[in-house]
Order: structure tokens, then sequence, then C-alpha cells
């Protein structure tokens, strides 16, 4: 047995990568889970409409309450675009009998906190000049009324499904040339670099597009998951963000010997976008120290983009944000996932650079 | 990426002066290689010879850090990788399939040259096996079709025949020369000195340097000194010039005359009087590797 064990340790050191993920990932996951790991929404974001908001405004206290617009001129509509477009998460109209409030139920935890800060606030609501008693607004639950999970689980699932096919096996699929030593053979063949790249990535993609639609399938037949919005701009989306999924699939691939660590780069990528993309907790509950993370995660984007489509039939204009900063994110990781996949193709020996005074040997003066 | 000088058919292929480097590890120090069409150029030499390498840079896979490698367009070349190159989760006609489709052969055709080179590999009854599921001298004949398929008019194969039994061996070695003898120029590298025997021409490996090179007989007949067979292993510094083969010692004597009407005779090596032998292509390769590793011959490389 005492073989096994020297043995065993020493292939151990020299899998450095294991090792790492031995050692810290169970401090990363301790850390980010710690500061991530929240269900509780501890301030609303509040758009305030109609003559009285003022005293609306004035009635919910912060840090339940934060009010970041209020806008007398304006009436039903305009509040109900502000929850539509995620500028806020509840809306008050005022100037009816009684105060309307707006809730949506697509961002599902800062809906059930406004509901229950809610309760405190009724029964203060007096409005002075028409009845002494007070008055109980009238509450309204938009984009997800029965608040259920799986109406916002389901579009954020498409996501994953995306990441599950874009980046595992993509990078799997691409390691696997190197690891049977085929792809020498590519790099020989009359292939250009690219038709090499699209070629081994197109079929990842189709059945990523697959997977999508059988996900979308699924979770509208059986989990009954509205789908509201425009489906070009749910595709459009989709289809950013598999770019993004593939291009790092690849990158994977390229720093990796063998299928192994590919899995286990790939395991490292996933797990912080199921994590801390807004996903499971929401983006607002995680700590700022390691929210940040979630700005340069695919899977936020997407999410926000996945979400605001299926429930809010949130319009392209109003989630330009993410579609920019996926098609950047995009662009980063294509580019640089081409730039290694040529390196593997192209004839090595001379490296980028060839201008460069190469060390000529010394025998080549004789 | 430097394009390749192409000529006409009948071009001789090779390379010329090259230097290669992986990191710190100088891999080719100046060889030049000869592969004219028709023929079979051995590169022989032990493990870390620089074999494979000068094989990569010949196929196009490896960049040379200087030197000029001649090889016609990617099209018209062909590689069996020291991997060899086989998808073993695809099966042996999806293999050729893949290949034929990969250098553009029209489908019919690609399809008529397969059923062609399976037949001469006697792989016709297992096309649609997994490659994975072929024993290791079947999937190498495979890996060299896949090479040929295309009948480029440069074929480079990196030990064809390392781990194949010997009816394995001698069906890989007829299509090789099948291919020659339809005017591809064909370079394999090999660890079998018998192999390189049969060969047109050979270029002696070692350590990155060209040992000699020429045919088999050129490079036996330049073998400097003389063989003699000893009963035993010599002392002191006659052991750094001696090995055993086939049972018995032989000593390498840097000064003594090569028997040279014997060689010509093409009499068997057998021991005269004095325990002379004649040499052979082994004897000159071991003898070439011996005198650079002691420095008995200070001129070096030719």
């Amino acid at each position: 047995m005492w073989a096994m064990i020297v043995k065993e340790f020493r292939q151990l050191r020299r899998d450095r990568r294991t090792l790492a993920m031995m050692i810290v990932l169970p401090v990363l996951l301790l850390v980010v889970l710690g500061y991530a790991a929240s269900f509780d929404v501890k301030t609303v974001m509040v758009a305030v409409a109609g003559p009285q908001s003022g005293l609306a405004a004035g009635l919910l206290k912060a840090p339940s309450f934060d009010i970041t617009q209020s806008a007398p001129g304006r009436g039903r509509a305009w509040a109900q675009d502000q929850l539509r477009d995620s500028h806020d998460e509840m809306a008050v109209v005022t100037g009816g009998t009684r105060p309307l409030v707006l809730i949506d139920g697509s961002q599902l935890f800062a809906a059930r906190a406004a509901l229950t800060d809610l309760a405190g606030v009724r029964y203060h609501v007096g409005f002075t000049g028409t009845r002494p008693s007070s008055v109980s607004p009238k509450v309204v639950i938009l984009y997800n009324p029965g608040l259920t999970t799986s109406d916002i689980m389901i579009p954020g699932l498409c996501g994953v499904v995306l990441v599950f096919v874009g980046t595992i096996i993509t990078s799997l699929g691409v390691v696997r040339e190197r690891q049977s030593g085929t792809l020498e053979q590519l790099a020989v063949m009359p292939l250009r670099p690219r038709d090499v790249f699209l070629g081994k990535i197109v079929p990842y993609f189709l059945v990523a597009t697959v997977d999508l639609a059988i996900v979308l399938a699924v979770g509208i037949a059986i989990f009954g998951v509205p789908f509201r919005g425009s489906p070009a701009t749910f595709a459009l989306g989709a289809l950013l963000f598999l770019f993004v999924t593939l291009g790092i699939g690849v990158l994977i691939s390229s720093v990796s010997q063998n299928q192994g660590q590919a899995i286990q780069l790939a395991m490292m990528t996933l797990l912080p976008q199921v994590l801390l993309s807004g996903l499971i907790f929401p983006l607002t509950s995680i700590a700022a120290g390691v929210r940040w993370i979630a700005y340069f995660l695919p899977l936020t984007y997407f999410n926000e983009i996945s979400r605001g489509v299926m429930l809010r039939a949130e319009p392209i204009a109003a989630l330009w944000q993410p579609f920019v900063f996926l098609a950047v994110l995009g662009a980063v990781v294509v580019t640089g996932a081409t730039l290694r996949f040529r390196g593997y193709l192209a004839p090595a020996g001379h490296r980028r650079g060839g201008g460069t005074a190469a060390p000529v040997p010394q025998e080549a003066g004789i | 990426m430097r394009e390749p000088e192409t000529g006409p058919a009948g071009t001789n292929w090779g390379a010329t002066e090259l230097y290669v480097s992986h990191g710190r590890t100088v891999a080719l120090r100046g060889v030049s290689l000869a592969a004219p069409a028709g023929q079979v150029t051995a590169v022989v030499g032990g493990d870390g010879a620089g074999k494979t390498t000068l094989l990569r840079c010949l196929a196009g896979s490896l960049g040379p850090d200087s030197g000029t490698v001649r090889r016609p367009p990617k099209e018209r070349s062909g590689y069996f990788p020291a991997s060899s190159g086989i998808y073993e989760d695809l099966t042996v006609a999806e293999n050729l399939d893949f290949r034929a489709n990969g250098y553009g052969l029209p489908r019919k055709a690609g399809r008529d040259r397969a059923a062609e080179f399976l037949e001469r590999a006697g792989l016709s009854g297992v096309a649609g096996r997994l490659a994975g599921h072929l024993s290791g001298g079947m999937r190498q004949k495979l890996a060299v079709i896949a090479a040929m398929l295309h009948r480029p008019d440069l074929l480079v194969l990196d030990e064809p025949t390392t781990g194949v039994d010997p009816v394995s061996r001698s069906g890989l070695w007829w299509l090789i020369a099948r291919a020659a003898a339809e005017g591809c120029a064909v370079v394999l590298a090999t660890t079998y000195l018998d192999e390189a025997e049969r060969c047109t021409s050979v270029l002696v490996l070692d350590g990155g340097v060209a040992l000699a090179s020429g045919t088999p007989d050129q490079i036996v007949s330049a073998m400097p000194g003389a063989l003699r067979a000893v009963p035993a292993k010599p002392a002191g510094d006659e052991a750094a010039l001696s090995w055993r083969r086939a049972g018995r010692w032989r000593l390498w004597d840097p000064a003594g005359l090569a028997d040279s009407a014997e060689h010509a005779a093409g009499r068997p090596p057998a021991g005269s009087a004095n325990g002379a032998i004649v040499p052979d292509l082994q004897d000159a390769v071991t003898v070439a590797a011996l005198a650079r590793q002691s420095g008995v011959l200070t001129g070096g490389a030719a």
C-alpha cells in the first residue's frame, strides 16, 4: 500500500492543476458562496409616479425602499415600463382613489421583499384631504403573478445549457484532436485554419441550438413558463452568448493537454457563472466585493436578456447594455480563440515575429 | 507562413541545412536531405536523433529556424505522423472518407480510391470496423493508406513499421514500394536497419546531426577503419569502441584498413583469421554513432 501512496502523491505533485483545484477551489467557493449565497433583498428599488409622488416617496422608507425615480407627471404606463426595462423592481402610481403598487414578479426575491415590507407600510398610508382613515394600496404583481420559481429559473437554465454545450463539450472536442495526435494531421492537410476552426465549432453550435429549443419547449409546455417577448431578440441574444461560450471552449482546449484538464477548466468557468450570474442568487444580494465578478460573466448578461424577453417582453432597445457587453466579450474571446487555434495549426518553430533576430546556432558559421 | 518552393513533377523534394530548436534543445543542426521522386529515402537513427523533427519539417507541420524545405503544396503532400493521425472513434471507411474530402477528392473518385487502397492493404473486410478496434498492424496500414490516398508527390512516413509484426511489416513495405513505383517521393523514418537497407538512399541522424548519407552501399564502404570480432568485451579504451551483436562482441578499429576487396566480392561477413568482419549497414551506422560519441574522428559529419 505504501508504494501506491508514494506513487499517488508523486503524480499529484506533477498535476499542478488538480492540486490547485483541491486547495484553491474550496477556499474560493467558501468565500464566494459566503458572500454570494443570499436570497435577501434588503433594498427594493422603487419608481413613484402621479400627483402624490412626493407623499408616496416619503412613506417608503430607506433602507427597505430606495426611490430611484419620481415622476409626478406620469402615470401607470410609464411606471410599468420602468419595471419592464428593469430600471426598478417596484412602482407606485398615485392619483387614483387608492395608490397602485406594481411589483416586478420576475425579480422574485425583490418582489417577495417588497411584499413583506409593504405590509408594514400599508397601515400608515393615510391620504390627507380624502379620508381620515388609512387606505391600503392596490398591489399588482406583474410578469410572474404567482411568483413561481420555475418562471425565473428556466430562462436562466437556457443559458446554463448553452454554457454546458458551448464550453464543456466544445473544449472536449477540440482537445481530443490534440490528445489523439490528429491535430498534427489536420495541420498538414490542405485546410485553412478558419475551415478547421469553423468546422470544429459548427456542429456544437447546431447541437447547442437544438438543446436550447428543447429546453425552451419543455419549459413552456411543462412548466408553463411564458414567452412574452420577441423571439428574434431572444435568438440574437442566444447567438451572441453562444459565440462567447464556444470561444471560451476553444480557449480552454488550447491551454489543455488532455480532456481531464479541459473538463477541470470548463467546470471552473461554469461554477462561477451558475453561482454569480444572478441565476440563483439575485445580483443585488451579492456583496459588492464579489459582485464585480458577475459583470465579467457572459451568463449574467444572457440572464438579463432571456428573463427580460421571456417574462417582461422587454424590447431590444432597453436591453442594449447586455447586448453590447455580450458582443464585446464575444469579440475578445473569439479573437483570442482564433489566434490560439491558428498557432496550433501553423507550422511552429519560428514563432510569431519572425523578423526578430533569431538565435543563430553556433555551427551555422562553419 | 512561408510558402514551400514548388516545382514540376519529378523535382527533388527535400531539405537543405535545416536548423530546428525546441526551446533550448537543438533538434537539428544543419541537416540536408534529398527525396527524389520514385525513390524511398530512409531516415535512421536512435531515439532523439531528430528523425521526427526532420519529417515534421518536410511534412510542413513544423517550421525550421533556418534552412529551406522543398516540398509540394499541402494538397500534394501526404504525412503519417508518429501518432498515426487516425481517428479511433471513426470506422476505417470513415477515416478514409475524411481524408478524401479533406484533400478535395471528388466523391466518386474518393470512394473508388479508398476501395482500391483497402484492397491493396488487405483491409477490405474491416472497412466498417472502428479504427480503435483494429490490431496494431492493421491500424498502421490504415494510417499509411490514409496518407497516400490522394496520391501525393511527397509522402512522409514517421516510423510506419514500428511495433508491427513481420507479416504486417512486409505488407506495409509492399504498399510503400508501390507508391514509390507510381512516382511518389517517399521519406520514411525507421529504427530497423534491415528496412533501411532496402531503401534507395539513407540518411543517418544522431543527436540532430547527419552522420552519413547516400545509398546503403556507399554508407558501408565509407565506413572508416575496420571491424573485428572479439571473444569478450574489451577492457580499457577499446570498451567504448565495442558493441555486442548477435551474441558476439565487435570491436571497431578506427585506424584499421577496410577489407574492401572482400566487401566488393560480396562475401558473407564471416570471421577470417584475424577475426575481421565485413561490415553491413548496421555496423556502419553503429560505428558512425560510436565515432561521434567517442570523438575518435575529429572531422565530424561531412
